[in-house]
């Protein structure tokens, strides 16, 4: 067995009413590629940070061949030889090559940079990873694959002892990926160790050599890839939650679909973030759209609310085709789309309960119309009492509200359009059991008591098995199965996520 | 389709804009050749660095602040209160000239170590702190005359009429050289040294500068201190062309400045400028105004609204080649696919 | 108990700031609260004055107030009230004897109409071409005063036209001067349009918070324009408030300086200027504010072309006040000296 290059010892981190880890031990060999796993939330990019030093650890220890450390920055990080690279490429698109690979310690010469030596440096350091191309030029020039494996070689150059990378390949391709894959590979044949974080199963199969699942900030285990199934795999990252499965009971009855199509989507697609996906949408029905994060649900959810424009294929709204190019377009064909960022694109924190429940009518409304005082706030004292928001008063900023009053405020502003399909994109993300369960016990009742069609997003499988009577399973940015009634339940969902492995 | 290619290639150059710069201030200077008699004079050349060597100054302490993203409206009117400090201090105290000058530089300094401390520590919009700074600096200057005071110290009007010849072929002010100079030190700063490639990082990424462990607090805080400085030099180099101070001399510079900086390359948000590009700017605008008072007819007025034109021309252009590059470097990597 | 609402009051700190001001000078000015009759009934004393005076920032700090609410910035409005001064006097013309070239309604309705056009210009460079304010609103800033030299050719425009001195005089038969009926009124316009559209809620939101506005179906683009384009419209009519002051259009002079005055009563009125929630009422008490400062200077024997500097200071004191990393730096600063000792320990803990 190779030595042990990363001991992390019932490690803990607390946030502010939440724990984010909870002794959580991560062992990291020399010379292995070691996946970190688990669903949002799970505690993944919590841990690496721990690591190199970007929050503070509440509790553990962390030992380096050895030697216990404490690194404080990323820098201080770095300096001990642990490097990251992140999805978002973390180099400067208005350098030159050799340059973001140099910063910051360039070679002299008579006190002035000698970008002679700085050139030929980098060419031969790509070269060791088999990346041939023009160090002088510009970033930019290059496509993020290219840029990802300079970032890896910078990283690789500054401190060779442990490499972190943090979703590398969300936005590269099947060829971009394999050449990528093909210098990680060289590396731990070099004697690296490194931590490999992705939401693609096939690639953690791929590429690793053991894997560490975490959930809800608690290590589930650690395996070795080769002999751990996919399915197996998914269970432990997915898991059963056991007060949701206390509370099935109270669950209402599904919804039974009506035979009437709201919305048709035929084989759309926009480049980059989907392929061809079909998706037929009822009244009264509750479609889940299943998939690991990054498959292409909110994509999906996006395209059909006008976010983005599709590319490819048509959609059809009550029979007729319509051109869904910007969100007022699908709100006027009454679709409302709850985001999954809550503090980013949903709520407008600096304003009142009110102005944000009233704000998406007021949009359709236009401009120059209004809603008089009188009236917000009686549509918003209604809302607050139907959902139960729990509010001191309306006027209260909604920046000051719990996550999960945040979010019922948002689906009040949608539902105050009266839309005819609702779609909610994780919307029991990182909010306590009672308000889930309110929140799934609602999509039902939509379906059920007014016919309207709602679409449901979530990482949580029982959350999607309780409340769809439809599964459209996503996968790596395409439809793979989709389920119906009966078939509607986990394992099946696992099944199809993980694709030809049958037992 | 050839074309088209050179045409993508010549657009993702990193000297495309320079190119253009420079293009266009041989088709106005020829277009001036052609209409007077008088631009063929070698002199209306040297004199277009004698009569802009304030701005080719300022606009190379601008550039450094658009590098990082950031804006200096103030220069201006540093400018003005450079020529009114060192106005007061030679006409009415006994002040030597060596000391009034290294005072009026020290006071740039400082000025705009202080700018850039607010702005960077407390994480204020830079356009709100130098807009307070360009104000603060006008009023000063009435505050410390409200009349003109005219330079008449023998050995500073010497030093202002100092002409040093150019090979027979015309001369240069002292100021002309201190201005090229200036411009060769800051393209060595920033082409070759950690300092000066650190502002580029910064520039193209602050977020990612931090992660890769540069200074970045440090540097933005001497990014604005040189701009001070620039500004308050250039000042010293006006008043050798003035020879006295004025409440509203430089009046707008700030403007012609980053217009010069724009033409010649730089990119408003920041990570991109070319100096040699910048001093092209400078020359395309001494160029229109030499037009324009070679003309004769033409109002002073129209320089501005020249320039204002010219400036919006190359902010639209940038936004074109910008997306054009995205294009590209999409397209790029199809090609590496295949 | 009530106290604690009033200070937290949007209004309370420019309030305080103006009876601070009105204060001194009813104490160091002779006569500064006493209002009398002319023979020809029209009122006049200092108070008058002031608000004579401050009707045109009045208008101009409405249109500002929006802009910075978006979380931008609109400086060319100074340059715009020279264009606007300049279209209105050119097209009255100055003939000695006192007889307009064209209809004062026309050069009136054609001085506003260029400030919405410069206003559109600058809402197109913004939300269209996505354009930095500060850089887009430059452009203006200094061409801006190019083109208004270029309108009057460089002259300095004196109209003697009696009928264009009553925009910012008294009509005959009026108590007081007809420009401070014009910002009541544009202040009345923008109370009812808040009262009566949605564009103030559109306008917070887009300033707080541009991708939830757009994910609950907002125009970003077209709220950003409007609000430029509006911005001009302020700008025109403070042109011909000002022009009618002076009876002249003077290019280089004309609102010189009102963008800094426009701000600084902005960020008086308590609106941020990072944006988001805005205060018309402090706006307009920002910019009486503004104006009996400036009077008072004046009064105190301070020349116009020093003042900028005093309202420097204060547009970097108010803005340091709203900053958001002062004030926690103050706040840890206060901790560090009173509660430092049990910081530590539950650090080490």
């Amino acid at each position: 067995m190779e030595q042990v290059l990363l001991e992390m010892r019932q490690i803990d981190k607390l946030f502010p009413g939440v724990r984010a880890l909870s002794k959580v031990d991560f062992t990291l060999r020399a010379g292995e590629i070691h996946s970190l796993m688990g669903e949002n939330g799970a505690g993944k990019s919590t841990l690496v940070k721990v690591l190199t030093g970007v929050y503070p650890r509440d509790g553990g220890t962390i030992r380096l061949n050895g030697h216990e450390i404490a690194p404080r920055t990323p820098k201080e990080a770095q300096e001990y030889g642990i490097s990251t690279v992140y999805q978002e490429v973390n180099l400067c698109a208005n350098l030159s090559v050799a340059e973001n690979i140099y910063i910051g310690r360039e070679p002299k010469k008579h006190g002035f940079i000698d970008w002679k030596t700085m050139n030929e440096r980098a060419v031969t350091l790509l070269k060791r990873l088999h990346i041939t191309i023009d160090v002088t030029k510009t970033l930019d020039h290059y496509s993020v694959a290219i840029q990802q494996m300079i970032a890896i070689a910078r990283a690789v150059d500054v401190s060779a002892r442990i490499l972190i990378l943090d979703e590398p390949t969300s936005s590269l391709d099947e060829q971009e990926t394999q050449r990528l894959f093909a210098i990680v590979r060289e590396l731990k044949a070099q004697g690296m160790g490194i931590i490999f974080i992705s939401h693609f199963l096939e690639q953690v199969y791929a590429l690793c050599d053991r894997v560490t699942v975490l959930r809800n900030g608690e290590l589930i285990g650690s395996y070795e890839v080769a002999h751990l199934s996919r399915l197996e795999l998914i269970a432990k990252m997915i898991g059963k939650n056991l007060s949701a499965v206390q509370e099935m009971d109270q669950t209402e009855e599904k919804s039974q679909p009506s035979a009437d199509v709201f919305l048709a989507a035929k084989d759309i697609g926009c480049t980059g973030s989907l392929v061809d996906v079909d998706l037929a949408i009822h009244k009264s029905e509750v479609v889940g759209l299943a998939g690991l994060l990054g498959s292409g649900r909110t994509e999906t959810a996006e395209l059909l609310f006008g976010i983005h424009s599709i590319t490819k294929g048509e959609i059809d709204i009550n029979g007729k085709k319509l051109n869904i190019s910007d969100p007022m377009t699908a709100m006027r064909k009454k679709i409302a789309f709850c985001p999954e960022d809550r503090k980013v694109s949903g709520i407008i924190g600096d304003l009142s309960v009110r102005d944000n429940i009233i704000l998406a009518m007021q949009a359709k409304d236009g401009m120059l119309k209004h809603i008089p005082y009188a009236r917000q706030a009686e549509i918003a004292d209604e809302f607050i009492r139907l959902l139960q928001i729990k509010v001191s008063d309306r006027e209260q900023l909604v920046k000051n509200l719990s996550g999960g009053n945040q979010q019922k405020v948002i689906i009040a502003r949608w539902l105050a359009t009266q839309p005819e399909l609702l779609i909610l994109d994780e919307p029991t993300r990182g909010i306590d059991v009672g308000t889930k369960s309110e929140i799934q016990k609602m999509a039902v009742q939509l379906a059920k008591q007014r016919g309207m069609a709602v679409v449901f997003i979530s990482s949580e499988m029982d959350e999607m098995t309780r409340t769809c009577t439809k599964l459209v399973v996503m996968k790596d940015r395409r439809k793979v199965a989709e389920l119906m009634d009966d078939e509607v339940n986990s394992e099946n969902v696992m099944k199809a996520i993980a694709g030809g492995e049958k037992e | 389709m050839k074309m088209k290619k050179m045409m993508n290639a010549a657009v993702a150059s990193r000297y495309f804009a320079f190119f253009i710069t420079v293009f266009l201030f041989l088709v106005l200077y020829g277009v001036g050749m052609m209409n007077f008699r008088g631009f063929t004079r070698p002199q209306v050349f040297f004199n277009l660095f004698i009569d802009n060597a304030t701005l080719i100054i300022v606009t190379v302490g601008i550039t450094f602040t658009l590098l990082i993203g950031g804006i200096d409206l103030s220069v201006g009117a540093v400018v003005a209160l450079a020529c009114m400090i060192l106005a007061y201090l030679l006409e009415y105290t006994a002040v030597p000239v060596a000391a009034a000058v290294l005072l009026v530089l020290a006071f740039g300094i400082a000025f705009g170590a202080l700018q850039g401390y607010i702005i960077t520590k407390f994480d204020m919009q830079p356009f709100i702190i130098t807009l307070a700074g360009m104000f603060f600096c006008r009023g000063m200057t009435a505050v410390i005359s409200r009349d003109t005071i005219s330079i008449t110290n023998p050995f500073y009007v010497s030093i202002a009429s100092a002409r040093i010849s150019v090979f027979g072929l015309g001369f240069v002010s002292i100021g002309a050289v201190m201005a090229l100079l200036v411009l060769l030190i800051a393209a060595i700063v920033l082409g070759f040294t950690r300092f000066g490639r650190t502002i580029y990082a910064i520039g193209g990424s602050e977020s990612s500068a931090a992660l890769m462990g540069l200074p970045v607090f440090r540097t933005k805080v001497l990014v604005y201190t040189i701009n001070g400085f620039c500004a308050a030099l250039g000042g010293v180099a006006y008043s050798w062309i003035m020879l006295s101070g004025y409440t509203l001399h430089a009046l707008g510079m700030e403007m012609d400045a980053i217009a010069s900086s724009v033409i010649g390359g730089t990119l408003l948000t920041g990570g991109v400028a070319f100096l040699p590009g910048t001093l092209f700017g400078v020359l395309i605008q001494g160029v229109i105004l030499t037009f324009i008072t070679f003309q004769g007819t033409l109002s002073a007025w129209w320089t501005k609204i020249v320039i204002g034109a010219l400036l919006c021309v190359f902010i639209v252009m940038q936004a074109i080649i910008t997306e054009r590059k995205s294009k590209l470097s999409s397209k790029s990597s199809l090609e590496n696919r295949l | 108990m009530n106290w604690k609402r009033i200070t937290s009051s949007s209004l309370f700190l420019p309030l305080l700031a103006l009876f601070a001001l009105l204060l001194f000078n009813v104490i160091f000015v002779d006569g500064f609260l006493s209002i009398q009759m002319t023979e020809d009934g029209r009122l006049y004393g200092r108070l008058i004055d002031i608000l004579n005076r401050s009707s045109s920032l009045i208008v101009l700090s409405l249109g500002m107030t929006f802009v910075i609410a978006t979380s931008g910035i609109d400086i060319s409005v100074g340059a715009v009230v020279a264009i606007s001064a300049a279209v209105v006097c050119t097209l009255i013309g100055g003939r000695g004897d006192g007889v307009a070239e064209h209809p004062m309604a026309l050069a009136i309705l054609a001085a506003v109409a260029i400030g919405v056009l410069c206003g559109i210009w600058n809402g197109f460079l913004v939300a269209r071409l996505k354009i930095q304010a500060v850089v887009a609103t430059l452009i203006l800033m200094t061409a801006g005063r190019g083109i208004a030299q270029l309108l009057t050719a460089g002259q300095i425009i004196t109209v003697y036209y009696k009928p264009f001195s009553y925009i910012s005089g008294t009509i005959p038969g009026n108590v007081l001067p007809t420009n401070i009926f014009i910002a009541a009124a544009m202040v009345l316009l923008v109370g009812f349009i808040m009262k009566k559209t949605s564009i103030g809620l559109f306008v917070q939101a887009v300033g707080i918070n541009a991708t939830a506005s757009k994910y609950a179906g907002i125009s970003v683009s077209l709220v950003l324009f409007v609000v430029y384009a509006f911005s001009g419209f302020c700008a025109g009519v403070s042109g011909l408030i000002e022009s009618s002051l002076i009876r002249a259009a003077d290019a280089n002079n004309a609102g010189l300086n009102m963008e800094m005055d426009a701000i600084l009563a902005v960020a008086l009125g308590g609106t941020l200027l990072s944006g988001g929630k805005f205060y018309i009422g402090g706006s307009v008490i920002g910019a009486i504010t503004i104006q009996t400062l400036t009077t008072t200077m004046y009064a105190l024997g301070i020349a116009s072309d020093q003042l900028p500097v005093i309202k420097a200071i204060a547009v970097v004191v108010l803005c340091l006040i709203q900053s958001k990393k002062c004030q926690a730096l103050v706040a840890s600063w206060k901790e560090n000296r009173h509660g430092g000792s049990a910081g530590k320990t539950v650090e080490k803990a």
